[in-house]
C-alpha cells in the first residue's frame, strides 16, 4: 500500500463487530480536559478513536468579525493562553502585511524574546501534562512549578503574566525593564541545570522509557501527509519549522538548531521539546546581547501620535494608543501569515473590505492540524498506551476548538 | 525529491495546466471552476505540496457565492517559503464541492469544519457530522454573513 492508502485506511472510524465495547472518556475526566473520545475495544487493544472536540469553541472567527481588527488580538490569544505571544503573532504579521508597516528592528528582537519565553512555558505545561498522564506527579509539579520562572519573566516584559498583548501593528508595547538582562541569565542558567534533574526522574527513568519507547510511531511521510506540525512533526525526522518558513520577528539574525528526531515515537516527542526549551534559551541569550537601540514603536505611527503623548512614549518605553489606533482600518485586500507556537505552526488568512473591522478572519491553529492524530495513532495500541500518546502530542482543546 | 523546487518552478507547472496564477505576498492565488479543483490539487500533490495548512471559507452574499479557500503546503526545502491557494466560488443556495480527502488527507476535519460553519457540503467526504457546534444545533450555518450575532446587555432581562 502506498503512503496516501495506509493514510487513508487508518483515518476513518471503524464500527467494529459484537465484541467491540465502546469507551466514552470525558469531557469530564483528569486526562481528557474539555473534550471527550468515543474509543473502540477489542479486549483492551484499541480498535479506533474519534475525538469528539467542540466543548470549548468560543467563535473566534466569527467575533472578530464583529469588533475592530485591533481587538482581535487580546481575543485571539485566549485561544492558547499559555502561549499567547505565539499564537497571536502571525494575526499581527498579517495585519502589518495589509497596513504595509513594518516594527523598527527593537521590537523585532523583543518579539523574538518573549516568543522563546512563551515557547519554554508551553512546552513545560505539555511536559507535566503528559508526566501526570502517566501518573508521574513529580514531572508535574516540577514542571509546572520551574514554569513560573519563564511566567515571570514574560509578566516583567509584558505587564501581564499571560494576556500579554504585547505585539502589536508596527512594534510592541513595552521596552526591555532595567536589569532584565541579568535576570533572564539567571533563569537559563537555573534552567540548564533543572532540565539535567528532568532526564534523571523522568526521561531517563526505565520506567517512563518503557512507557514511550516505540508507542505510538509515525512515521515521516505519514507526518508530512497528515500536515502535522511542531514538535510532533519533528520528532517524525520532518525539519520544518514556521521561524524559518515564515521571515518574522528577528529569527532570521540569531542562530537555532531545529532539531528533529528520527523514531517518531512517543519518547522521541517528548525528548524532542527539551532539545527545543535548550534553544529557545540560547536564542535567549542572543537576542539580549544583540537587541540594537532605537524605538519599539514604528514611526509611521509615532508620528500620529500627539507631541506629548509621542514624548511619553519614547521616554518611559511604554506605548500608550491613542483612541484613533483602535478605529484604524485596514486597506482593502488579503494577507496569509503563519507562525511557530509551541505547539507548531499557526495560519492565518486575513480579508480586509477596508474598514475597521475584518471582512474574514480564518485561523487554524496547530492543535486543531493535530488532533487528527487521535484517530491515526491510537489503533492496534493497548489502552494503557492511550495516555502515553495523548500527553506526547501536547493537545490543547481551547487552541483546537478555537 | 525530484521536481521543481523553486516558486517560480511551482507556479509554471500550474500554468502548464492551464490556471492564471497571481503572485502575492507569500502565497500563489490561483481562483479556478470547482471542476478543475482535483486537477489542480493532484498537480500540487506532485509538487510537493502533500498537505493543506487550511480550508477555509469565505461568504460573498452580494454575489451570491460562497468561495472555499485551500492553503496547500510543502514541507520540502525551498517550497515552505509560501503557500498555493485554490478558491472555488460555489452558488450559496446550493454549495457543492469534490471532497479532496483523497488527495490531501488532513482536510478530513477541515472540510467538515467548513460544512458545518458555511454549509458547504463536499462529496465524497463521509464523515460531515457536526464538529465544534453541538449535534442538536440547527439555524443558519454561523460564518454566513446573514448570521447575526445576538450581545447580550450585562443585566438579565425580565420583562
Amino acid at each position: 500500500m502506498s503512503t496516501s492508502e495506509v493514510v487513508r485506511s487508518r483515518l476513518l472510524a471503524r464500527e467494529g463487530g459484537e465484541e467491540v465495547y465502546e469507551l466514552f472518556i470525558g469531557p469530564q475526566h483528569p486526562s481528557s480536559g474539555h473534550m471527550r473520545f468515543i474509543v473502540r475495544l477489542d479486549g483492551d487493544v484499541i480498535v479506533s478513536v474519534d475525538p469528539d472536540i467542540g466543548y470549548v469553541h468560543r467563535t473566534m472567527e466569527k467575533l472578530a468579525e464583529g469588533r475592530e481588527a485591533v481587538k482581535a488580538i487580546p481575543l485571539l490569544e485566549r485561544m492558547t493562553i499559555i502561549d499567547s505571544h505565539n499564537v497571536t503573532i502571525g494575526l499581527v504579521r498579517a495585519m502589518e502585511k495589509l497596513l504595509d508597516v513594518e516594527p523598527p528592528p527593537r521590537a523585532r528582537y523583543l518579539r523574538t524574546l518573549l516568543s522563546e519565553i512563551n515557547r519554554i512555558a508551553s512546552h513545560l505545561y505539555g511536559i507535566g501534562i503528559a508526566g501526570i498522564m502517566l501518573n508521574h506527579s513529580t514531572m508535574f509539579m516540577w514542571a509546572f512549578g520551574d514554569r513560573e520562572v519563564w511566567l515571570q519573566l514574560a509578566e516583567e516584559l509584558s505587564g501581564a503574566r499571560l494576556t500579554h498583548t504585547y505585539s502589536i501593528p508596527g512594534g510592541v508595547r513595552r521596552d526591555l525593564p532595567q536589569g532584565f538582562a541579568d535576570r533572564a541569565e539567571k533563569a537559563v542558567r537555573y534552567m540548564t541545570r533543572r532540565l539535567e534533574e528532568y532526564a534523571k526522574i523522568f526521561l531517563e527513568n526505565p520506567q517512563v522509557r518503557s512507557r514511550y519507547e516505540g508507542v505510538g510511531v509515525l512515521k515521516r511521510g505519514e507526518a508530512s501527509r497528515l500536515g502535522i506540525v511542531g514538535p510532533n512533526l519533528r520528532a517524525s525526522g520532518v525539519k520544518y519549522d514556521a521561524r524559518l518558513a515564515e521571515d518574522y520577528a528577528a529569527y532570521s539574525e540569531v542562530s537555532f538548531e531545529v532539531p528533529t528526531l528520527e523514531e517518531g515515537d512517543a519518547y522521541a516527542r517528548m525528548r524532542l521539546r527539551i532539545e527545543e526549551i535548550k534553544q529557545s534559551m540560547s536564542i535567549i541569550l542572543q537576542v539580549l546581547r544583540k537587541v540594537p537601540e532605537g524605538p519599539i514603536f514604528a514611526e509611521k505611527y509615532l508620528k500620529l501620535l500627539p507631541p506629548k503623548l509621542r514624548e511619553q512614549v519614547l521616554s518611559t518605553g511604554r506605548v500608550k494608543l491613542p483612541a484613533l489606533f483602535a478605529s484604524m482600518k485596514l486597506p482593502a485586500g488579503e494577507a496569509v501569515a503563519r507562525a511557530e507556537m509551541g505547539h507548531g505552526e499557526i495560519f492565518y488568512h486575513l480579508i480586509s473590505d477596508g474598514s475597521a473591522k475584518p471582512y474574514r478572519l480564518r485561523v487554524v491553529t496547530p492543535s486543531f492540524r493535530n488532533v487528527i492524530l487521535f484517530r491515526y495513532l491510537m489503533p492496534g495500541h493497548r489502552f494503557m498506551d492511550f495516555p502515553a500518546i495523548y500527553g506526547s502530542l501536547d493537545y490543547f482543546p481551547p487552541e483546537a476548538d478555537r | 525529491m525530484s521536481g521543481p523546487s523553486t516558486r517560480e518552478e511551482v507556479k509554471q507547472a500550474l500554468e502548464r495546466l492551464g490556471f492564471a496564477v497571481e503572485e502575492a505576498r507569500d502565497v500563489l492565488r490561483v481562483r479556478l471552476e470547482p471542476a478543475d479543483l482535483r486537477k489542480a490539487a493532484e498537480e500540487l500533490l506532485r509538487l510537493g505540496f502533500d498537505h493543506l495548512a487550511s480550508v477555509g471559507g469565505v461568504d460573498w452574499p452580494a454575489e451570491g457565492k460562497i468561495e472555499v479557500v485551500y492553503h496547500a503546503e510543502s514541507y520540502e526545502p525551498g517550497k515552505g517559503g509560501f503557500l498555493v491557494e485554490l478558491r472555488a466560488k460555489v452558488p450559496r443556495d446550493d454549495p457543492h464541492l469534490p471532497s479532496l480527502i483523497d488527495v490531501w488527507p488532513n482536510a478530513l476535519l477541515m472540510e467538515r469544519e467548513v460544512w458545518e460553519m458555511l454549509g458547504v457540503t463536499f462529496e465524497g467526504n463521509p464523515d460531515l457530522r457536526r464538529l465544534l457546534l453541538p449535534p442538536d444545533w440547527s439555524g443558519p450555518p454561523p460564518l454566513r454573513k446573514d448570521f447575526r450575532v445576538e450581545e447580550e446587555g450585562i443585566y438579565v432581562e425580565y420583562e
